[in-house]
Parts: structure tokens; sequence; C-alpha cells
């Protein structure tokens, strides 16, 4: 019952979302809009990870979100501040 | 079978609320706009199906993986939100034309990051 259910309707709709997230990733104007978009896929893929484990009955899939979560702070963290310093450098 | 609905309703709300999160951050019309909607994604969408991963495993290991995963992207996403955004007013990204309120706008704000910039490399 509760796997049917999530396979067949809370599962689809995560992966929708995540296509209407790859669109804005494709049209973003700037690069902040592409890292802000990367940014939510990757908060996204962590519910979908969530899901998963429910469905296959195995918790070790949630070691994954963790690494997933440290990695989708620390890749913002360090486009802020690559873009930063790209700033700076043109300015002078 | 009380657990089934409660773990059904917790999936559905977090996989509404990722939903409202992607068109926002498709149809919304300015940076700032897109950034607010991200950090409702990450913390009420992925925290209920956490949570909803919580009540269905019931087991001690498991649940505190899932409070420090919850705990870690309550405290990590608007930290991020705010450096980016940060960043991207300092490159000089203009806001919505309908925007209300721009309070850096008047403030010394960017005259005070180019002095402490000439402060670290010692010009004048």
């Amino acid at each position: 019952m509760v796997e049917s259910y999530l396979l067949y309707v809370v599962a689809p709709i995560i992966a929708v979302s995540l296509f209407i997230i790859f669109l804005r990733f494709l049209k973003g104007p700037e690069m902040y809009d592409r890292v802000i978009s990367s940014d939510l896929v990757i908060t996204s893929g962590i519910g979908l990870i969530g899901v998963f484990s429910i469905y296959y009955n195995d918790s070790i899939f949630l070691d994954v979100a963790t690494v997933l979560a440290v990695v989708a702070f620390l890749s913002t963290i360090a486009f802020a501040y690559y873009l930063d310093q790209t700033n700076k450098n043109k300015k002078k | 079978m009380i657990t089934d609905i409660i773990i059904m309703v917790l999936c559905t709300l977090g996989a509404i609320f990722i939903l409202i999160a992607s068109l926002g951050i498709y149809r919304m019309p300015d940076f700032y706009t897109r950034l607010s909607v991200t950090v409702k994604a990450s913390t009420m969408g992925v925290g209920f199906i956490l949570i909803a991963a919580m009540i269905y495993f019931h087991d001690f290991s498991v649940t505190t993986k899932i409070i420090s995963i919850i705990f870690f992207l309550y405290i990590t996403s608007p930290v991020a939100a705010f450096m980016i955004s940060k960043t991207a007013y300092k490159r000089g990204i203009e806001l919505w034309e309908d925007s209300v309120i721009d309070e850096l706008k008047d403030t010394d704000f960017m005259e005070e990051i180019h002095k402490k910039n000439h402060k670290k490399t010692g010009q004048h």
C-alpha cells in the first residue's frame, strides 16, 4: 500500500519538479540562477532518496543523503566565493 | 494502518512543497525572489519526507541520522542563500522593477566593502 503509493504518486511529482528545475538551469540568464538551481536539484534529490529508502525498505540510502546535503552547502559557498573573487579582479 | 496513513500524508506534503518550489524557481521574475523559494523546498519539503522515513523505520540509528540531516539542512540553507545573494548584490544583479523596498540601496554597503578591500591590500 505505502510502497505502491510512493512509487506511483510521490516519486513522479518529485521527478516532474526536478525536470522543471532543470529547465530553469538551462534557461537561467545569469550564473547565479544556475548555481541556485543546481543547489535545488541536489536538495530535491535528497527528498527522492528519502522516498526510495522507504520504497526499498533500506536505510543505507540515508548515508548518501547526508553526503549530498554537505556537498550542496559546500558547492554553493564555493561558487559564491569564486564569483566574489572574479568580481574583485575585474574591478581592478 | 495509521502509520501508513501518516507516512503517505507526510510524503505527499513534502512532494507538494518541492513541486511548489520548482514552479516558483521557474516562474518568479527576479533572482532574489527565485532565491527565496529554494529555502522553502530544502526546509519544509525535505523535512516532511525525512520525518516520514523516520516514522517508517522507527529505529534509533535511523532516527539519529535523519535528525542530523534535518538539523544540517536547517542550519546551512539560509547561510548559503545569504552568501550567494550578497555576492549577487555586489555584482549588480538588478531587482524586479515592482520591488517595494531595497534596504541596501541608501546605505554605504558598497563603499564599506571597497574600504575593507583597500585595507586588506594596503592601498589607499
